[in-house]
């Protein structure tokens, strides 16, 4: 059996650009009640931690797509970006 | 024949009791009560995905409960024929399984919304609305935070297109709205599939179907079904 690492992988799911996102709609809001007037506007996603034994990057990388395409991530919504991140 | 429906039950539902209740009230059988961990259950005309937060509402809603086995075995009846009516969660569920096109998502106003909604009734040729005449203007309660629908415009045209959305939120009467209370686009407040058998909507038709409880707008999808399958 071909040996397997462990890896850590780092994923951001995101709403796609057009989504309207009433949550970061919120936090700018709130951002320019404390009197951040900066902030011209704010997305909301989530940060997904996953630690997985694989053969090497390629196969986690291609594991992982699939995991963020059944699972992570609602492609009809939302984008998926997945980093490694080192064991 | 008795019409036999089922009726699954996820942790964290809670709107299958009503389900049930209104069920063998009009279909004179009780449902069979499918627990989630079950990967088959007897066969039935129509399966019910009832309201609730399914394993919490992890993730997103419904996300994890479209990938459990009893789902999946919920999609093999569905593909066989078998009618299958989401509410509410049921209707995330269904989205997340990719039985229904399109996404459930926050409400726009960030708030839970738990009140009556006018709807129009854009489809009264389905399995599901026949007793309905086509344009009704009906109201059933909203109880959810994440029932904004959305779907690319491609997606909505084609829907629209095909006849697949059933209701939609029209406001009316005291209830003081502009139609929609959740950000949904179009107004989309229920959505069929292709077939024509499987039907998903974020109001709860099994609460207004008892005149004690306020409505019997919704009483008429259950009975609509029964009807046509029975």
């Amino acid at each position: 059996m071909e040996a397997r690492f462990p890896m850590k992988a780092r994923i951001t799911v995101t709403l796609k650009s057009g989504v309207l996102d009433p949550q970061g709609r919120a936090i700018a809001n709130a951002l320019h009640s404390l009197g951040f007037e900066s902030v011209e506007d704010v997305r909301q996603g989530k940060l997904i931690e996953v630690q997985l034994k694989a053969t090497g990057e390629e196969q986690a990388r291609a594991e992982l797509d699939a995991m963020c395409k059944q699972l992570l991530a609602n492609t009809v919504i939302e984008n998926y970006r997945v980093e490694l991140v080192g064991g | 024949m008795a019409f036999k429906s089922a009726v699954i039950v996820f942790p964290g539902s809670n709107c299958d009791r009503d389900v049930a209740v209104t069920l063998e009230e009009i279909t004179g059988r009780k449902p069979v009560m499918v627990w989630h961990r079950e990967t088959e259950f007897p066969s039935a005309d129509l399966i019910v995905l009832p309201g609730g937060f399914s394993y919490g509402d992890y993730l997103r809603s419904g996300a994890m409960a479209a990938h459990s086995p009893i789902v999946r075995a919920v999609k093999e009846q569905a593909e066989r024929g078998v009618a299958v009516l989401g509410i509410c969660n049921g209707f995330q569920i269904l989205t997340e399984a990719k039985l229904l096109p399109g996404a459930l998502m926050r409400n726009t106003s960030l708030h839970y919304i738990c009140r009556d909604v006018g709807l129009k009734v854009e489809r009264a040729d389905t399995l599901f609305t026949k007793g309905y005449a086509q344009g009704d203007q009906v109201v059933m309660p909203i109880a959810h935070k994440d029932g904004s629908y959305y779907a690319d415009e491609e997606t909505l045209d084609r829907i629209e297109g095909e006849g697949q959305v059933v209701f939609r939120y029209c406001g009316g009467a005291g209830l003081g709205d502009n139609g929609n209370p959740n950000g949904s686009r179009r107004g989309i407040a229920g959505v069929i599939s292709k077939s024509g058998r499987i039907l998903g909507l974020m109001p709860h038709p099994e609460r207004a179907a008892d005149a004690a409880l306020g409505g019997i707008d919704g009483r008429l999808v259950f009975e609509s079904i029964t009807r046509e399958l029975q």
